[in-house]
């Protein structure tokens, strides 16, 4: 037992849900008891989805159990192909359901369903959230990924993208369009956007974009096993990640058609004198393992900060995180608890945090300015405007999410040299609000 | 004059009920324990679960998980999964450790989920050995909120019914009041009976342990919500009395409500009126206000709190409304029988759900707002219905005669917003 407050991560078919909400013509059937379809307000309402999570729940009751939470769960699987007539259903349990041992995939397979049963292994009482949905996405590439010629044109497949995931919709169009520019096409984007037909045609393609490491590793691996395709290793993530990724397609692809740089700001608007105060900034970065150390990297070489500390929450990261560590001279924290997290923080005392929402909190509380780069993430990070991470408009995109917590430059400089001044000491209060009015 | 007019077509409490089984979409009664922790100011709420329990816990406190809530969740990893016996051990430890770093803590609360049942953790028996261990500084108590047996709100009843068997005994007269209340409204509550000279009053729950809330024969309790089937039998079986009445929403529920206290204490119809005028008065205005925008609409309630008969009953009644569905996750006559019998005929009473066919019947019905839970709203409104979302009606202070206007207008707000908005015309 461990006692918990905050869960960087949610339980493992929550991940499934990511996987199943981004697709389209998929269904899941969730054998889980009343109350469990408190997730699909994740989807409603932080992402603000304009329909339900293609989900069905068996929703057990008490006076079910005993009796025949199997033969609910039949029904909950039939109810869902009849009103749903979706192309494949995933079958799975969560928590409770999996102490009851009913299990969902022997059962589905039994019903003679004329659709594909992907059946879902998710323990839940020792994997988490990003672990649910890289085997969901895993299970149903394996499932349905058909043999198929490669296309004529040069194409690719964009994995990793989900429903409730940091930037994905923008990130998504941000690599088409830099792909474009290679002269790349895109096959498919899943499990974002994607029907299990697409599913089918994942093997037409001539290579893979992995853009998540945390939810679509599994699937790319497998895709490089049985189909031979290869898939990048680089996350474009500020502008020598993106460069490095670009340099990465052209050698798997022979392109040399050149990346259209004439929006990237971030070069300029960093060298600019207005930034040099950003020098030596002390920031401290936690999140998921890639946008950690992509954004280590970027923070460090690009805004010329200094890295205090970095950590990631999902161990299956901690490698790679140890890693970017080592490189940037510091200690990793690899946990999931954010009381050790506060803790780090407060020792190191940097002067702005790179973190999740829980950051943000922890930043509120010990007055130090956060830039929000990882899930999870409350609403407003789930924004109406274009805000890739990805690419060069991500580049631009990240300039301004990380200055705009700092005091200006020009600001800092005035505040701190006429600080002594009768007129704007801290206590004077702006002028604007009468402070300066005579004493009666 | 005080006493409400039954509709003249007769109410709703025989009208038949529509009970459907099949996908609930529902809270689970842990939730409950988001608004408890704060009105039990010495209470700690440790859910013995999985990560889901704590994930559902942060989904709906929101940003109240950042401020050191007096709750968290004990999750069960593999190895408690093997062996009972270990269970036990490991959550001796966990409370040690956090009675130790919370000594501000009273009262612990176990609170069993879906996991925690399934496997038939004892977490009664594991409440009376720690209550001894931490005795007397702390006492321990266990009640399930878990969804396979409770509803959303029923984690309240399910926390209040735990607690009526530990209270203290008496044979005194005395009003015992039941149900969480915002500590702005139990004030006015308490004021209203107060002026009528009924003092003799007790609050369950009470703000702290150390209030001296107690039961016995003479005890006679009114219910201030409509979800406390399990705490009404435990009393019951205390040997107290309830005073049934309508739920006290809006001028003529709260009036009702108040006049079925009034009745049992012999307060004057004089006092009476003397001490209901004015705030009636104040309310009638605040309704009136907000209820220019509801009138003549039609409503459908999706099941969630089972507060919909009651508010069913206020907006029909007092906002003049006309209710086509209400649904109900549970109907408990002896309490919901007194606003069935205020909630004019017409709508299909509906208990429990399958929420496919019911989604099938809001949309062949298209009313003009739909009160539902967050998991259909924004689905609902994508396809043109306008929605008011179920669990503010549970947070926000709504009861008696100073929330009136305010209650109303939770309801106007959505229509108020979907008039206001011109967003085909900017295309």
């Amino acid at each position: 037992m461990k006692l918990t407050v905050w869960t960087y991560e949610g339980p493992p078919h929550v991940g499934a849900m990511r996987v199943a909400t981004a697709m389209t013509g998929l269904h899941y059937v969730l054998h889980a008891p009343q109350g469990d379809t408190y997730a699909d307000l994740l989807f409603t309402m932080i992402e603000r989805r304009n329909h339900r999570p293609p989900v069905s729940y068996t929703t057990f009751q008490a006076r079910d159990l005993g009796s025949d939470t199997a033969g609910l769960f039949k029904k909950a699987a039939q109810d869902a192909v009849d009103r749903f007539n979706p192309q494949a259903i995933i079958v799975g349990a969560s928590c409770t359901a999996e102490l009851i041992q009913d299990d969902p995939a022997g059962l589905a397979e039994t019903m003679g369903l004329s659709i594909p049963v992907i059946a879902l292994e998710l323990p839940s009482y020792s994997r988490k959230e990003n672990y649910g949905a890289d085997e969901t996405f895993y299970q149903i590439v394996r499932h349905l990924a058909q043999p198929c010629d490669r296309t004529g044109r040069i194409t690719c497949n964009l994995l990793g993208p989900t429903a409730l995931g940091f930037r994905n919709r923008d990130d998504v169009e941000e690599l088409t369009g830099l792909l474009s520019d290679l002269g790349v096409d895109v096959n498919v984007t899943a499990p974002l956007g994607a029907t299990p037909a697409d599913i089918a045609r994942l093997p037409a393609a001539h290579f893979n974009v992995l853009m998540y490491p945390e939810t679509g590793e599994a699937a790319a691996r497998w895709l490089e096993k049985t189909f031979d395709q290869p898939y990048t290793k680089n996350v474009p993530i500020g502008v020598a990640a993106t460069r490095a990724f670009v340099a990465e397609v052209q050698a798997l692809t022979g392109s040399t058609a050149p990346a259209d740089e004439s929006r990237l700001r971030l070069p300029w608007w960093s060298a600019s004198v207005d930034s040099t105060y950003l020098t030596g900034k002390r920031v401290f970065l936690f999140g998921d393992g890639t946008h950690v150390c992509a954004m280590a990297r970027m923070a460090r070489d690009e805004m010329g900060f200094e890295v205090a500390g970095l950590g990631c929450y999902n161990r299956e990261q901690a490698r790679a995180v140890r890693a970017c560590a080592k490189e940037m001279g510091v200690e990793a924290l690899i946990t999931d608890d954010y009381l050790e997290v506060e803790e780090t923080i407060a020792a190191l005392a940097p002067e702005m945090i790179m973190g999740t929402q829980m950051e943000r909190h922890i930043g509120k509380r010990l007055g130090i300015p956060c830039a929000v780069i990882s899930a999870p993430v409350h609403v407003q990070d789930y924004p109406a405007r274009y805000s890739p991470v990805m690419g060069y408009e991500g580049a631009n995109v990240l300039f301004d999410t990380l200055v705009h917590p700092l005091v200006m430059g020009l600001e800092e400089h005035l505040l701190t040299m006429f600080r002594d001044d009768f007129e704007f000491h801290d206590a004077a209060g702006p002028s604007h609000h009468g402070g300066h009015a005579p004493v009666a | 004059m005080n006493v409400p007019v039954p509709p003249p077509g007769g109410g709703c409490r025989t009208a038949p009920v529509l009970k459907q089984r099949g996908q609930r979409e529902v809270f689970c009664g842990l939730t409950g324990i988001i608004w408890l922790h704060r009105k039990m100011q010495d209470a700690f709420f440790l859910v013995v679960g999985s990560r889901t329990c704590a994930h559902l816990l942060q989904s709906a406190a929101g940003v109240m998980i950042f401020a050191e809530p007096r709750f968290g969740t004990a999750i069960l990893e593999e190895q408690d999964l093997a062996g009972m016996k270990d269970a036990h051990t490991e959550l001796d430890r966990e409370v040690a450790r956090l009675l130790e770093r919370r000594p501000d803590i009273r009262q612990l609360f176990l609170v069993g989920s879906c996991p925690s049942e399934v496997i038939k953790i004892d977490l009664a028996r594991a409440a009376e050995r720690l209550s001894q261990i931490h005795a007397p500084h702390v006492r321990v108590l266990n009640y399930s909120g878990s969804g396979i047996e409770t509803t959303f709100t029923e984690g309240e009843d399910a926390c209040l019914a735990s607690m009526v068997p530990v209270l203290k005994d008496t044979v005194a007269r005395e009003l015992l009041l039941v149900g969480a209340l915002p500590d702005v409204v139990e004030d006015q509550m308490l004021a209203l009976l107060g002026q009528m000279g009924i003092d003799n009053i007790r609050l369950l729950p009470a703000r702290r342990i150390d209030d001296t809330t107690a039961v016995g024969p003479n005890t006679v309790f009114a219910l201030t919500q409509p979800f406390m089937g399990d705490t009404h039998a435990a009393l019951i079986r205390r040997g107290a009395r309830h005073i049934a009445a309508p739920m006290p929403f809006g001028d003529e529920g709260t009036t009702a409500w108040l006049r079925a206290i009034a009745l049992e204490f012999g307060v004057p119809d004089a006092t009476f009126d003397a001490v209901t005028a004015a705030p009636r008065a104040r309310a009638r205005r605040a309704i009136a206000q907000a209820a220019e925008h509801l009138r003549g609409k039609s409503i459908f309630f999706f099941p969630d709190s089972q507060l919909e008969i009651p508010l069913a009953r206020f907006l029909t009644r007092e906002c003049g409304m006309t209710a086509i569905e209400v649904g109900s996750p549970y109907i408990h006559d002896a309490i919901h029988g007194p606003d069935l019998d205020l909630l004019p005929a017409g709508p299909q009473i509906s208990e429990g759900q399958d929420v496919d066919l019911q989604l099938d019947r809001v949309r062949a019905a298209r009313p003009d707002l739909t009160v539902c839970g967050l998991g259909l709203a924004n689905p609902l409104e994508a396809e043109g219905l306008t929605t008011k979302w179920a669990i503010e009606l549970v947070f926000t202070p709504v009861h008696f005669y100073e929330q009136a206007g305010d209650l109303a207008g939770l309801f106007s707000r959505p229509i108020r917003r979907k008039a206001a908005l011109r967003l085909e015309a900017a295309q």
